[in-house]
């Protein structure tokens, strides 16, 4: 069975409310890929370090956030603090060995627009590359 | 307040790597308030240990609290409701708490998950600095408020030193000399005596030198 890595993708009301809308039918038709489960927050400035953390806990193979482009998030700097947060992650996922580039920050522009699934299938490649998660290893 | 960082993580994987039951150990006092130890960072440190555990194909259990402070023996004898249910405490305080544990604790294995760096204060957000080194003898009526001991790369009592550029230290531009600062404050305020003072040969054994130091108050004693 080919390996579809278990994405979890954090996307701000503004940046996702449009493709979502759609509908998964749609979506699907449109290349966004398999193995992606969306939250939709109401701001990504809302998101806790922890909660990121939980995704990888939880067997999450890759992370990702979208927001707002940087300098016209809704919320003003709303995605600037996504990124710092998403930046710390990084470096505990160094710090412990990991590939950092298994979590990622993307600023995008809002409304419907084909970003939102070409971001989704490069996450999708990069993680497939990568493998699945080194912390679903079996426990001694 | 004491201004702490969290350890490196491996480092602090290193320490556990024998433990299978962490109690992780926050403190909401000073390191609550500069990011380092409190219920937040617990929270964090506790997932980061369960995923470098789980890279290690370890089992791993967690315990996550924040007592009110860990350098009280009131607060700290609250752990014992944990009693049997961790291998090791990870404290998140600053190195009073982890003391404080071990000291009242003596079959507890406490480790540090920050590294205390200073007393200071936050000069912006996300910047913390360094303002006093506790040295016992505070001397900050003679200089304008402004600490040469802590703030002075050498901790000259009768600065600047040569080094002294154009207001900044000879270790770092972005370090300002605060002799700069102390002559420029006595001048704003006009303290010429002060200016012209020599500070004689300081006695630094209430600095550490002379060994832990102790504070006794008689009259709180009971
Ligand atoms: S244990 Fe340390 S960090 Fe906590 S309140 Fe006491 S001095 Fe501050
Ligand atoms: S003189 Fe001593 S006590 Fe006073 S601020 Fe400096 S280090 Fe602290």
């Amino acid at each position: 069975m080919p390996f579809i890595p278990n994405i979890q993708a954090f996307c701000c009301h503004y940046t996702s409310q449009q493709t979502l809308a759609e509908g998964p039918e749609r979506m699907k038709a449109d290349g966004f890929p398999e193995g992606i489960t969306i939250h939709r927050l109401v701001c990504t400035g809302k998101l806790e370090v922890s909660t990121l953390l939980k995704a990888f806990e939880e067997g999450a193979d890759g992370v990702y956030v979208a927001g707002c482009p940087v300098d016209k998030c809704h919320n003003l700097m709303g995605s600037q603090r996504a990124a710092k947060r998403v930046a710390a992650i990084k470096s505990a996922l160094a710090e412990l060995d990991v590939e950092p580039e298994r979590i990622e920050m993307f600023h995008l522009e809002r409304g419907f627009h084909p970003e939102f699934v070409k971001v989704a299938q490069q996450m999708h490649e990069r993680i497939s590359a990568l493998g699945s998660s080194p912390f679903k290893g079996e426990k001694k | 307040m004491i201004i702490a960082e969290r350890k490196p993580l491996n480092e602090i994987m290193d320490m556990i790597q024998d433990a299978r039951r962490i109690l992780v150990l926050g403190c909401r006092g000073c390191v609550t308030v500069c990011s380092a130890g409190g219920e937040r960072e617990v929270e964090i440190l506790a997932s980061l240990i369960r995923l470098g555990k789980q890279k290690a194909g370890q089992s791993v259990e967690t315990i996550e609290a924040t007592l009110v402070r860990q350098c009280d023996r009131e607060y700290v004898d609250s752990i014992d409701q944990w009693d049997g249910k961790y291998d090791a405490i990870v404290s998140m305080a600053c190195g009073v708490g982890v003391n404080f544990i071990a000291n009242l604790r003596p079959m507890a294995k406490v480790y540090p998950g920050v590294n205390t760096t200073s007393f200071g204060g936050s000069a912006e957000q996300g910047v913390w600095s360094e303002q006093c080194a506790g040295c016992g003898n505070c001397i900050l009526h003679l200089t304008g408020g402004l600490c040469p001991v802590a703030r002075c790369a050498k901790s000259l009592m009768n600065g600047p030193c040569g080094g002294s550029v154009g207001g900044r230290c000879e270790i770092h531009k972005d370090v300002p000399c605060i002799w700069q600062s102390i002559h420029d404050k006595l001048v704003r305020i006009d303290n010429k005596e002060g200016l012209a003072a020599i500070a004689p040969i300081r006695d630094w054994s209430t600095a550490g030198h002379g060994g832990p130091r102790r504070t006794v108050r008689n009259d709180l004693t009971v």
